[in-house]
Formats: C-alpha cells, structure tokens, sequence
C-alpha cells in the first residue's frame, strides 16, 4: 500500500505527468482508491473536454464490478458447487458496479493520456492498454519483479516486447518521427501481427498520410500489415489512396471493383461496375469487366421487360414456366439459358435473343450449342433441338453434327425425358460403337441396338438381345428376320 | 485416454498436459459457477486437449454453442465465450451481449478465451459495437499445436497459408515458432534445423532469435529430436491438388461430394496425365466439358491449377481460354478469385518459357509406373503412383543428404538451408545401435493426409533409419484449401 502512496506522489508531481503507464493492474483495488481521489484532484488541471470522461467513469464508491466481486469470491472461499445455486455465492447488489459495463473499459489511463481533441477519445493502442484488466484476487499477486519499471519510460524495443506479452502500453509518449519508426520497426522484427497492427493504427492516427505512405514504402511486412488490416476494417477509401501512391495500380482497380459486391441495388451496380471499367486492369480483365457491366446493363432490361410480360399474363410460356428467379446478376452462360428459354426466337436485334448474347459476349458454338440444345430439350421443343444439330452445306444437303459430341446431345435429351423415339436418333449418331451400345441399351433403343450387331455381324450378341425385347414386338420380328438373312456373313 | 498421444517415439502427453495447466489456470480466473459458449469450430481441437469432466471440475456447469440471439438461460456466474479470432464471431458475441438482460439479478460477467490468439482487429471491432467493455477477462489461449495423434501436431490455422503467401503476414509463422519453443521447452532442443522456402527461413530466424531473448530457455532436457526439417507448402503445390487415394485421404475429399463414380476416374485419369506430364500445355477437354456441365467452381479450380503447376505455369493462350470460360458460367466477380491463385502461384501464366517440372520429376523420380498398392515399397503409392514431392524431399534429406539434389533444390521455390543449435554438453545425443533418428517434420501453409501416410510408412520402413513427427498450421485438402484461397463474395457485414 505504500509503494502506491509513494508513487502516486512521484507521480503527481513528476514531469513526466502525460506519460502515464499502468502497469499490471493487481492490488487494483486500492490503486483505484487512490486514484479516485487523483481524479478529484485532477478536475483544475484537466480541460473541459474531458469532463465526459470523469462523468463516464462515475465514482460512486463502487468498484469496477467483478474486482471486488472476484476478491469477494475468493474470500468466500467459494466452494464452487457443481450443481447450480448456492446462496453463499449470491451475489448482493453493492458489489455490481453502477457503471454500465462499458464504462469500465475508460480505464485509468486514458483519463491520463495527453489527449488529443481532435481525434476520437480511444486510441487503438488502447486496445492492447485496456486489456481486460488481468485481475487477480489478491492471493494470486504477481511478483515483486514485475514492478521494476513502474514508471521509467520503455525504450520502443521493451515496450514491442511488452506488447508481445500483452501488457499495457500507451504508444502517446512516442512523439517524434524517428521515435515512431523505431517503434514501427522493432514491432516488425518482433513478428507478432497483434503488435504490428497496434503500432500501425498508432501511426495513422498519429502522422500525416504522405509522410506514413512514404514510410511504409519501403518497410513491405509493415506495409502488407496495414493493408490486410484496411481490407478487413472496410476502409476502402484510406486502402485506395495507399495503393495509388504506392502505384500498385493494378490492385486499386481489383480493390475498387471488390466493392460492387456491397452493392445491392443493381441500379447503383450497374452505375459503379460502369465506373470500373476506365481502371487500370490488365487488358484482358479490362475485357472481362466491360463484360460484366454490359451484362448487367442487359439483364436491367430484360428484367424490366420480362416482369411486365409475366404480370400482363399475356405470354403462354411465362404462364407454362413461370419464373423462379430473376435474371440479374447471374452469370452469363446462366443469362444465355434464360434466353434460350425465354426469348429463343427472336430476331438478333433484341436484347433478350439467344443470338444477340452470342454475338455481344463472342459466346463460342460449343457453349451456345450446348446451352440451347438444354433450354429447349427442357420445352421438350425436339424440332429446335434437330435444327440446332442440322447443318446445311452450300449444296443443300443437310448433316447432323455437334461440336459437343452425340453421346453429351443424348444426356441432355434423356435428362429431360425425351421420348425414346427423339432419343433413337441421336443415340444412332453416337461415333463410338461402344458407347453407343451402352446409351442404346440403357434407354431401350432397341432398333439402334439391332442394327449395330447387325452392322458389327455379332450373331451371338443379338441373339441374346432378343430376351431384351418384348415378346411379338416389332423389334422381336426385327432381329427374327436379320438372323434369317443368308446373306449376312456373320463373324460368329 | 492418453494412449494415443504416448504410443509414437516421442510422447505427447506432455505437450497435451501444458495445455490442460494453461485451459485450468483460466476457467480459475473466472471464479464461479460459468457456462461456456463454443464456436463450433473449437469443440474438436479442444476435446483432444480436455474432456468435459476436467470442465466440470473448474465449475463449468453449461455448454452453448455461439450463435446470434439472446443467451440461453443459465444461473451461472460467469460466460465464458471461447471462439477463434474472426470478425463474423464477434458480430454474434456482439448479438449476445447486447441482447443480454441488463435488469437481470444475479447479472453474468462476461469473458472471452481467444483461441489460439487474441486479434487486435476483433477487439477493434467489439469497442466499435460498443461492447469491448462488457468483457472482464480477455485472453487468449495459446493453443498454438494440438496433438491429433501420437506423430501429428497442427496449429489448425485455416488462413495461415493465404496470409503467409498472398497477404505477406507472418503472424502465424510467429505463432509456429513460438509452438516450436514451447516444443523444445518440453522435450530439448532440437540441434539440427533444415529448412526449405522463404517462410521456412522465417520461422528458423524467429526461432533462433526467440532463443536469444530468453536465455532461461536453455533448459537441460535431453533431447527427443534429432532433426527439424521445415517446408514450405509452396515448394510443393501440387500435392495438395490431386486427388488422394489413401483411405483416410478419400474420405477425408469425398466426404460431401457426389461425384458419380465414373466422372471421379475420369478426374483421376486427367489428373494422373498431368502429373506424369501429359499435354499439359494444351486446353483440356475433360475440364472444358465440366465447365459446361457447370460442376463445382472447386473442382475446376484444382484441375486448372494442377495444370498450371504441372506445365510449371500455363500459355497466355490456354489460360486466357480457361479464365474466360469460368467468368462466363459462374460470374465474373471471380475474377478476384483468380487473381489470388494467381498470386499464390497456383494458376499464372508461364514466365521465361521453360517448364521444370518434368526435370523435377524426373530426378526426384515422382512418378512411379510399377506402384504396387497392396503391398507398396515406395510412398509413391499413396497417389496410385504419384511420390508427393515434399515427402521425397524429406526422404532424400535423411538419405543420402541434400547435396545430392542441389539441381534440384534451386529450381524450387524459397531458400533452402540449415541450422544448428547448441546443445549444452553432456546432452549431446548418443544413439544406441540400430535406434532411429527422430525428425519433426513442420509444413508451413498445411499438410495432407496423403503426405501423413508417406511419412508415416517411411517411419515403419525396415533400416529406414528414421521416424518422423509430423507438425502443420492446418490439416488441409485440395478443396479446404483452395476454399481458403477464394475471395469471399458475400458482402461484408457492415
């Protein structure tokens, strides 16, 4: 108690009043005690301003809450029972501080600090300083050698390694610019992020931007700190202003198009992703944005006009399929399905049409093939479907041919219950014979089957498939009358 | 209980006990009755440390798990939230407290365990919700390496590999070495340290200077460990991204997933062609068509990156081609994505025309033609013939010796070096004839069940000479960490 005393009075009197630092707060209890009158004793000294904070923390004779309720409990010698309630540990209302819970975290030392102003009441350093209180019942007291430098000044490295301990600093005694940097890099040779971040925070509250942004220029680790703590933290602004003068152009144009994202009305979207596109992206992503703007620009419109065309419930097919979800912000090969569904036949011109998106976006054949081929298989529309496959060369004549391949054509149409008769005719397209006799089999396309053994003159295996066919079908008669044929050098 | 954390060459009981002391010492500190409010994500690392009863025994009468609301009833003393260092957790803690009865009688004091660091940005964003205060004890729980198993230690630090390598933080490499010091506190230090990559150096350097700074630390502890051998995950990328075929190693990928069982070979066989070096410079089919198909962003990612890896970078062509088709079917917000594989090196455009991994391939003799999984002679059955390329390294490094494959080495990246520290005499190690050597193995950025297994079968090999312990910042699979490498496209919450 009366090293307290004695340091409190060196305290008060000492010039070194605004470099205050609290170290572990044990016997806190009667530290606040003295304290308490200090603060008394502080209201001549201090200015008006800080009359808020001597009103935050209301010293109305009660202790931060659960210091005396902790040392209550040990004195109690709480039994701690296991099984709910016991009256010894009751706890009376005297012992529960009168301050709202937030108060307490207005700790003795920031009523200390030399404060500024202008800025917020809190610094960051602070965080790390109201720690919350490592409180201890008195038993548990740490040892005498932890108090050596009670109230000697800390050299940047002792109070770097303080920090790393998670003790209490106050970063405000460091006022000059060397004194900072010191302090900037004796945290980043210490390594320990917590630390970094704490004295970075420090810095940009504390220095001007041009002089930390020149700074951090060349002290990457210290640099790659702030910024992952910016990107956290949503301060877009601090971020892009960092990036630009680093010139890191590339990363302020994805920095700035991340943010679309915490756009959520597509109007603004649309306005911002438009913004977007004059930043200094690499060629071939300056493409991909201007695609995504265009995008989004289309799908407004057809959003807009397809919802009056749903409500005027004029459109059979919107009224057979109604939407389940609207078209904005999907991806394009998504908007190209929509499309196919929606607006398959209509002329280039639209910007609603299949062939417009196609022509927009440079959507390759194979994409668009495959995309229309499954929006129409999905109508069941099979007429669209062999047009799609159809090809016609200058002479007239017609060749079915997909760049995807005929057993993909086959997927699609049996995903969507395609008659087997439709399904017959893609599947005898299929290139591969095997594969082909694996879908054929599988679907029942009995009349594929048939003429690929018969092709292949495989006796023995369309003999066995005849147990496959229903008894007195076509397809029975079918296999019948190739057996029959004399003609046919079978190969077994 | 223990016996699977003594049964290995190196007993980890007594790493698991500091933990129990540190777990005690807190819950103490919250006297009283208390209930415990879990992020779910900690039950499981934590139940290796300490079973309910050990709780119990510290007056922990209820267990919640953290989500948004008002707190169940409890008539307790104390809530103690116990959650990892993430914003989105203090939004919900946030929730909690304010939605907390303040009329209430008794009042609950409120205290947080940061496990297993406390995060100067989590505190910023709890004193900005106004809440910072309510909390008493703020602390954090160094749990910086869980025992898994008796041969596996992680720190189970998810973004660990995506703040080393794309953000230049070294926090968690602070946090691995400190792990590390904590290690040799219990069981010696560790004379030899080998080292491969840049955050290998790190860690060594931090080590080195930790030990300075702590001259206390000398401790007289016979050593346990002959040889600490620490790797970057990006001097092998591409283990992470093939498929595993070990047991532990399927489910631990397939868990989840439907993959058909046909469209699962058909992956395997086009991964299997990259990594013996098939047509990797070319546009893939198999990958295009399951652009089209539209299947998981994930799995297209790992082939493309697998690619990229295996052609030592992709043609501007091909990888514009492939970039291209995934902003067009799944969106083009995932351009930031791509930039991230980028930047990690795991899809980039390939710079200075030369392809080294076939030469890598070659010496260090990956792939192997005559892998024979039922009875095998060689790791490189865990990947049906494919040797991961880190566990190679530490095979080659107990026998014959890094020198051999100088080559090699530089071609990949970071530097590769080696350490020693000072034993005080009389400790030095002696060892008993035909008594192997023991190495811990530490993968800065993950490890994978596959390359577990490798070790692991090194360790029981006949005249292998050496056992291996095997340490990570996180238990990882291709998809888990290719996950942690994706921008996240929700908005914020703010």
């Amino acid at each position: 108690m009366s090293r307290v005393r004695a340091d409190e009075e060196e305290y008060w009197h000492s010039s070194k009043f605004r470099a205050f630092t609290f170290d572990d707060e044990d016997d806190e209890l009667s530290q606040l005690k003295e304290s308490k009158r200090a603060v008394n004793s502080l209201r001549d000294i201090v200015d008006d301003d800080d009359d808020d904070d001597l009103e935050r923390v209301s010293w109305s004779g009660e202790p931060v809450g659960s210091i005396s309720w902790s040392i209550k409990e040990t004195a109690s010698g709480s039994t701690g029972s296991l099984d709910g309630r016991d009256s010894s540990l009751q706890k009376g209302p005297s012992s529960y501080a009168a301050l709202p819970k937030q108060a307490s975290s207005y700790s003795l030392s920031s009523l200390f600090k030399g404060r500024n102003k202008l800025s917020s009441f809190q610094s960051l350093s602070d965080a790390l300083t109201d720690t919350g209180i490592k409180n201890y019942a008195p038993e548990l007291r740490r040892p005498k050698a932890e108090y050596k430098d009670y109230s000697s000044d800390w050299s940047p490295k002792d109070t770097v390694r303080r920090m790393q301990r998670g003790k209490i600093c106050s970063l405000e005694r460091f006022r000059s610019l060397q004194d900072k940097l010191l302090l900037l890099d004796e945290a980043v040779a210490g390594h320990d992020g917590n630390v970094i971040t704490a004295v970075l925070i420090f810095l940009k509250r504390t220095l001007r931007r041009e002089i930390l942004f020149r700074e951090l220029e060349v002290r990457q680790v210290a640099l790659c700190h702030l910024i992952h703590f910016l990107r956290e933290m949503g301060e877009q602004k601090f971020l892009l202003d960092l990036l630009r003068f680093l010139d890191r152009t590339e990363e302020v144009a994805l920095s700035q198009y991340r943010e679309h994202l915490n756009i959520q009305d597509v109007e603004k979207r649309r306005e911002f992703l438009k913004g977007c596109i004059g930043l200094p992206f690499s060629a071939e992503d300056t493409s991909h944005i201007q695609d995504h703007y265009t995008l989004l620009e289309r799908q407004i419109i057809i959003e807009a006009n397809d919802r009056h065309l749903e409500m005027a419930g004029q459109s059979e097919l919107f009224r057979k399929y109604p939407r389940k979800a609207s078209i904005l912000n999907m991806p394009l090969v998504t908007t190209l399905f929509y499309s196919c569904f929606y607006h398959y036949t209509e002329a280039e011109g639209m910007f609603s049409s299949p062939t417009n998106l196609k022509k927009t976006f440079k959507i390759p054949d194979k994409q668009y093939v495959l995309t229309a081929l499954a929006a129409r298989a999905k109508l069941r529309a099979w007429g669209d479907v062999d047009a799609l496959l159809t090809t016609k060369n200058w002479l007239g004549y017609t060749k079915k041919k997909a760049p995807i391949g005929f057993h993909r054509v086959v997927e699609i149409l049996q995903r969507n219950n395609a008659p087997v008769q439709v399904l017959q005719e893609y599947v005898r397209l299929v290139e591969d014979v095997e594969t082909r006799l694996n879908l054929a089999s599988k679907y029942k396309c009995h009349d594929v089957v048939i003429e690929t053994y018969r092709d292949l003159k495989d006796r023995v295996q369309l003999t066995a498939y005849k147990c496959k066919v229903e008894r007195g079908s076509a397809e029975e008669e079918k296999i019948q009358s190739i057996l029959s044929n004399m003609q046919i050098r079978w190969k077994n | 209980m223990a016996a699977h954390l003594s049964s290995g060459r190196v007993n980890l009981t007594a790493l698991r006990e500091a933990g129990r002391r540190e777990l005690r010492e807190f819950l103490d500190k919250c006297a009283g009755s208390k209930a415990i409010v879990w992020d779910e994500y900690l039950t499981g690392p934590f139940g290796l440390i300490a079973q309910y009863s050990l709780l119990k025994e510290h007056e922990v009468e209820k267990m919640f798990t953290l989500k948004p609301g008002r707190l169940p009833p409890a008539d307790v003393k104390n809530i103690i939230f116990f959650v990892r260092p993430k914003l989105e957790l203090m939004d919900i803690i946030t929730d909690n407290v304010l939605r907390e009865d303040r009329g209430r009688s008794p009042q609950r004091d409120f205290h947080i365990l940061f496990v297993p660091r406390r995060s100067l940005l989590c505190e910023q964003w709890l004193k900005e919700q106004g809440v910072l205060g309510s909390f008493i004890h703020r602390e954090q729980y160094s749990l910086d390496l869980i025992p898994f198993d008796g041969d596996l230690l992680s720190m189970e630090s998810d973004s660990a590999f995506k703040e080393c390598y794309l953000e230049s933080d070294q926090t968690s490499l602070y946090h691995a070495a400190k792990g590390l010091m904590t290690l040799q506190a219990l069981y010696g230090t560790i004379p030899q340290i080998f080292g491969k990559g840049d955050c290998a150096r790190h860690v060594a350097n931090m080590m080195i200077r930790m030990k300075r700074e702590f001259p206390g630390s000398q401790n007289s502890i016979f050593p346990v460990f002959d040889t600490l051998l620490l790797l970057d995950r990006n001097v092998d990328l591409l283990t992470p991204l093939a498929t595993q075929l070990t047991y532990e190693g399927l489910i631990d990928e397939i868990y989840g997933i439907q993959n058909t069982s046909e469209d699962f070979f058909d992956n395997l066989t086009v991964e299997q062609e990259f990594m013996s070096g098939i047509d990797t410079d070319k546009v893939n089919n198999y990958i295009e068509d399951c652009i089209a198909q539209k299947h998981p962003l994930i799995k297209i990612l790992r082939l493309v990156c697998l690619q990229s890896v295996c052609n030592s970078g992709l043609k501007q062509k091909v990888l514009d081609h492939y970039k291209r088709e995934i902003l067009q079917t799944y969106g083009y917000e995932h351009i930031l994505t791509l930039n991230n594989l980028e930047k990690a090196g795991l899809l980039k455009p390939q710079t200075g025309g030369r392809n080294n991994y076939p030469t890598i391939r070659k010496t260090l003799r990956l792939w192997m033609d005559d892998v024979n999984e039922q009875s095998p002679n060689d790791i490189s059955y865990v990947y049906s013939g494919y040797a991961p390329l880190s566990v190679r390294l530490a095979q080659l490094l107990a026998r014959p010796g890094w020198r051999s494959i100088e080559e090699v080495l530089k071609m990949l990246p970071g530097p590769h070096f080696e350490e020693r520290q000072q034993l005080p005499t009389g400790l030095q190690k002696k060892r008993q004839q035909g008594e192997n050597r023991v190495t811990l193995v530490f993968f800065l950025g993950g490890v994978t069940y596959a390359e577990i297994a490798a070790l692991r079968f090194l360790s029981q090999m006949e005249d292998g000479g050496t056992e291996y312990i095997i340490a990570t910042t996180k238990l990882i699979n291709g998809t888990t960490w290719i996950k942690s490498l994706m921008e996240k496209l929700e908005p914020a919450p703010f």
